[in-house]
């Protein structure tokens, strides 16, 4: 009953409500301010750096073509984590993904891209390529030569999570594509061998870059299968002197496309600037960045020869020339009771 | 507390031992203890605390505050303060009106809505993610309606802000509550009879009792609204420079191998831990009549 | 004080709803706290037990029983009953050891206690990570002894016992300051050794603020996601937990795989929430306290 002294507290309540008006204004205000144009690119996970230079260089490019300043943002994760958030709602306009299934899922499940996206731009959608090779520690003591050393009682392998990465994907599909030649087209024989390297394996990322943080940062496992750009970051960003690359003789040619999601740009009036977007990634310009950051671009003479010579001769397959086309691949390996599902619930 | 908190630096640990030994240990055992306790402390909180700081500093100060020159990483400080600067006074006011509802007044069923109330506590971070995607995602419940109208929920800043008001909901109403419960009605029952309204009541008497009970809850319910991470990693969609928050700018980072400037970006929340920790104690040595009992949070 | 001049509200025994009262202001502010809370907690809540209940109870008993689920389950749970366990007799100790020893730094010491709840749980996990991991401080003394912390159960225990300490500490400590001396006092001199004392005295009233903080604990650690996924591994069968299985399969389209680990760990929540309902009454019944 003391309390009665009125002033202070109702001044002190006056001056909180003003607070949290003003507050609660302020906040509401930048979510209209950004009017220039946007483009989202989203991708996967190891292309942080590549596409920091090609959105500098396409923004650059647009202004002096158009006049008009654009920022294109980009989003990284595991290929399949992000193909699931365009599904669910991210504004993409672009998405470059690691994996054309991963397109194909998208196109299926929300509709939003055109289903024929493979034939909307050259080369299947792939401005570039890439493949799997081994990243493994200095002076390579496991002796790590072929992807039969992968399967090896005392190695342990570092690869991400097939379910949702890329890169696992195409680790688990260069792996299998590696047995089947060898074991001369058998599949039994093909599963056996992947199941073998699996259990090599002590941890599962849900993305590339988790597993080379895991095997580069926290010093886990032996070797690192992973996109080719990946290893070679590796070696810029930790010292050549802790990592070498072993390239296999033979290894998988791995497609990571690129669409336009066509309900997004329509939705946002941008799809003249995404268009010229993916057009920009053909561009010679876009073309010598890839290769700088050690993609395998489509013209090669675009790229600085000093760039090509890091990217080696290896002999690549087409994991479409065994497997068919990547409805029956995404569903016979990774799909809610696939191959890599009866894997790992039988090697545990 | 206030006496024993004297008593702290006051007490030597060579003071020689009362004979009341009877209602206490041995000396030998209450320094074991203290030291296992200590030791136990160290090891669990400060020192991943101090690696924060440390691996922020590790390549000089210069590195470190070029990390917060990144536009990315200054989007992401702004972006957490306006989650922060709505998630809270929506708490606030909540909070408030949910205590007087409960504290003041007797009602059928009010312990289910007190734990109601409670569940986002004991929700897994990724289920509150996750139970707004499933309402507002493109195959969402309410996600027809929304993609319609051309309002974007998810990955942009509602959804981040739903989702951090979820986790911290229970802050401020499960520190009032009891608080209010344990000073009663009289005070403004009896405003009430010297004519005060109703309103004035409440900013004259009732708001002055609660002030420090108030500022605690805010605190800590602060705290967790900056540094949500599992929930609000959810529903974000990651966009660099859009939707990111500073601890998803934090796991960014430090999957760009960037470790440095992860730790850098992660000591800006560390320091505010420590503010937080800093004020919450200053609160409980100086009001902790004036704060509920109990060590709820 | 007594309401007498309105004696239409004088109690009748009929059932109401509310208790009367002179206080204004019910209508409004119950009216606004079901509001929020319907909007923000029991809609989405209630969108995913719809979501699931598409499923129907066989469906959600086969995804649980999915062994990849299961020993995801197994692990959150398993885990967390064991970080919470040792959360609680530490949480004790510490709570002990502030509240009936005097030592210098005691004020300091007894504010980091609050750490893992001020720290987000990210700069957590990847700070554990650090500290832990075969190059970090301890864990490379850890190595040397053959025991590795992070990427295995172990280093989702620590990252538990973390989150979970404050509960376990906080829950009991204002208990055992309450605790009379006299009762220790008058123990003693009835003979009783001081071990005795302890174990017949002083521990039982204190049972159920343990319970209660080992519950908290225990909720927090199932659920935790942040500061784990760091530390953890994140093998499957291995060190993979439910929360991030429940992301996972987000990302592999499998919404209602996804809501039904969820609406799994949901149930717990609610058990665990009941439980600690349940073990505050039998207390208040026992002790006369919660």
């Amino acid at each position: 009953m003391t309390n009665l002294r009125v002033p202070r507290s109702v001044a002190t309540a006056r001056r909180m409500r003003r607070l949290v008006c003003t507050l609660a204004f302020t906040t509401l205000l930048p979510a209209g301010a950004l009017a220039q144009t946007e483009l989202l690119n989203v991708s996967y996970d190891p292309t942080r750096e590549l596409y920091r230079d090609v959105n500098a260089a396409f923004a650059e490019e647009w202004r002096a073509k158009t006049g008009e300043t654009i920022t294109v943002r980009a989003s990284h994760g595991g290929s399949g984590s992000q193909a699931r958030t365009v599904i669910d709602g991210v504004p993409a306009d672009v998405v470059t993904l690691g994996i054309p299934s991963d397109i194909d899922a998208i196109a299926r499940i929300s509709k939003k891209i055109n289903p024929d996206w493979r034939t909307k731009l050259p080369n299947e959608g792939l401005p570039y390529t890439s493949t799997v090779v081994f990243l493994v520690r200095k002076g390579n003591p496991k002796a790590v030569k072929d992807w039969s050393d992968l399967a090896k009682a005392d190695v342990k392998v570092i690869t991400p999570n097939p379910k949702t990465s890329a890169g696992g994907r195409w680790n688990f599909l260069a792996a299998w594509g590696y047995a089947y030649d060898r074991e001369g087209k058998d599949t039994e024989k093909a599963n056996a061998f992947v199941g073998q390297l699996y259990k090599n394996v002590p941890v599962l990322d849900t993305g590339a870059r988790g597993s080379t943080v895991t095997f580069a940062q926290r010093g886990l496992g032996d070797v690192l299968p992973t996109w080719e750009n990946e290893a070679f970051l590796v070696l810029q960003e930790f010292g050549a002197d802790k990592f070498d690359i072993v390239v296999p003789p033979t290894s998988i040619y791995a497609e990571p496309p690129v669409a336009l999601v066509d309900a997004n740009v329509d939705a946002k009036g941008t799809r003249k600037q995404a268009e010229a977007y993916l057009q920009f990634l053909y561009s010679d310009k876009a073309q010598a960045i890839f290769a700088k950051h050690r993609y395998r671009p489509l013209k090669r003479e675009a790229a600085d020869p000093k760039d090509l010579a890091f990217l080696p001769e290896v002999k690549l397959f087409k994991i479409e020339d065994i497997q068919g086309n990547w409805d029956d691949i995404q569903k016979r390996n990774f799909d809610n009771g696939g191959l890599f599902d009866q894997l790992s619930k039988a090697g545990r | 507390m206030s006496e024993t908190a004297a008593a702290t630096f006051a007490a030597a640990p060579a003071k020689p031992d009362t004979p009341r030994s009877a209602v206490t240990e041995g000396r030998a055992v209450r320094w074991t203890l203290t030291a296992i306790a200590i030791v136990f402390l160290a090891l669990f909180l400060v020192l991943p605390l101090a690696t924060v700081f440390v691996q922020a500093l590790s390549k000089g100060f210069e590195t470190y505050i070029a990390t917060f020159r990144e536009p990315d990483a200054l989007s992401a400080v702004r972006l957490t303060l306006i989650v922060a600067a709505i998630a809270v006074p929506f708490n606030l006011v909540f909070g408030i009106a949910a205590s007087w509802a409960i504290a003041k007044f007797e009602f059928a069923g009010k312990s289910l809505l007190v734990t109601l109330i409670d569940l986002p506590f004991s929700v897994s971070p990724v289920v509150s993610g996750l139970i707004y995607v499933l309402v507002f995602s493109a195959q969402g419940v309410f996600g027809a309606f929304f993609v319609q109208h051309g309002i974007q929920i998810l990955f942009a800043l509602p959804g981040i802000v739903l989702a951090t008001i979820f986790v911290t909901f229970p802050f401020v109403a499960r520190e009032l509550i009891p608080l209010m419960q344990e000073q009663g009605t009289a005070e403004e029952e009896a405003a009430l009879t010297l004519g005060a309204s109703g309103l004035w009541a409440f900013l004259t008497v009732t708001l002055p009792n609660i002030r420090w009970g108030l500022l605690y809850s805010v605190l800590l319910c602060n705290a967790r609204a900056m540094g949500e991470f599992g929930a609000v990693s959810v529903v974000s969609g990651h966009i660099r420079g859009l939707t990111n928050t500073i601890p998803l700018h934090v796991e960014i980072l430090y999957n760009e191998y960037n470790f440095v400037a992860a730790f850098a970006v992660a000591s800006l929340l560390a320091g505010l831990a420590l503010v937080t920790l800093l004020i919450k104690s200053i609160l409980e040595w100086r009001y902790a009549g004036e704060l509920a009992a109990g060590g709820r949070h | 004080m007594t309401v007498s001049t309105k004696p239409r509200w004088r109690a009748k025994p009929r059932w109401r709803f509310r208790q009367p009262s002179v206080l204004p202001g019910f209508g409004i502010t119950f009216g606004y706290t079901i509001l929020c809370l319907s909007l923000v907690v029991l809609i989405p809540l209630g969108a995913l037990v719809v979501r699931s209940s598409r499923l129907g109870l066989s469906g959600i008993w086969e995804v649980a029983s999915d062994p990849r689920v299961a020993s995801a389950l197994k692990i959150s749970f398993g885990v967390s009953l064991l970080a919470a366990l040792t959360a609680s007799v530490f949480g004790f100790l510490v709570a002990w050891v502030l509240t009936r020893y005097r030592f210098p730094g005691r004020r300091i010491v007894d504010a980091v206690v609050d750490l893992p709840f001020a720290l987000p749980t990210a700069v957590a996990g990847i700070a554990l990570a650090q500290v832990y991991a075969p190059n970090g401080i301890v864990g490379a003394q850890l190595e040397k002894i053959g025991i590795k912390a992070a990427y295995t159960p172990l280093g989702i225990f620590i990252a538990m016992v973390f989150i979970g300490l404050p509960f376990a500490v906080r829950t009991v400590q204002p208990l055992i300051a309450e605790i009379d001396k006299e009762v220790e006092e008058a123990s003693a001199t009835l003979g009783a050794s001081r071990r005795a004392t302890l174990w017949k005295v002083v521990l039982p009233p204190l049972i159920p603020a343990v319970l209660t903080g080992f519950a908290l604990a225990f909720a927090r650690g199932v659920g935790e996601y942040g500061s784990i996924i760091f530390i953890a591994g994140n093998l499957p069968y291995v060190s993979e937990i439910a929360p991030l299985l429940i992301v996972i399969k987000l990302s592999e389209y499998d919404y209602a795989g996804a809501a039904a680990i969820a609406t799994i760990m949901l149930g717990i929540s609610f058990l665990t929430l009941l439980a600690i309902n349940l073990i505050q009454a039998w207390s208040r019944r026992r002790f006369g306290y919660v």
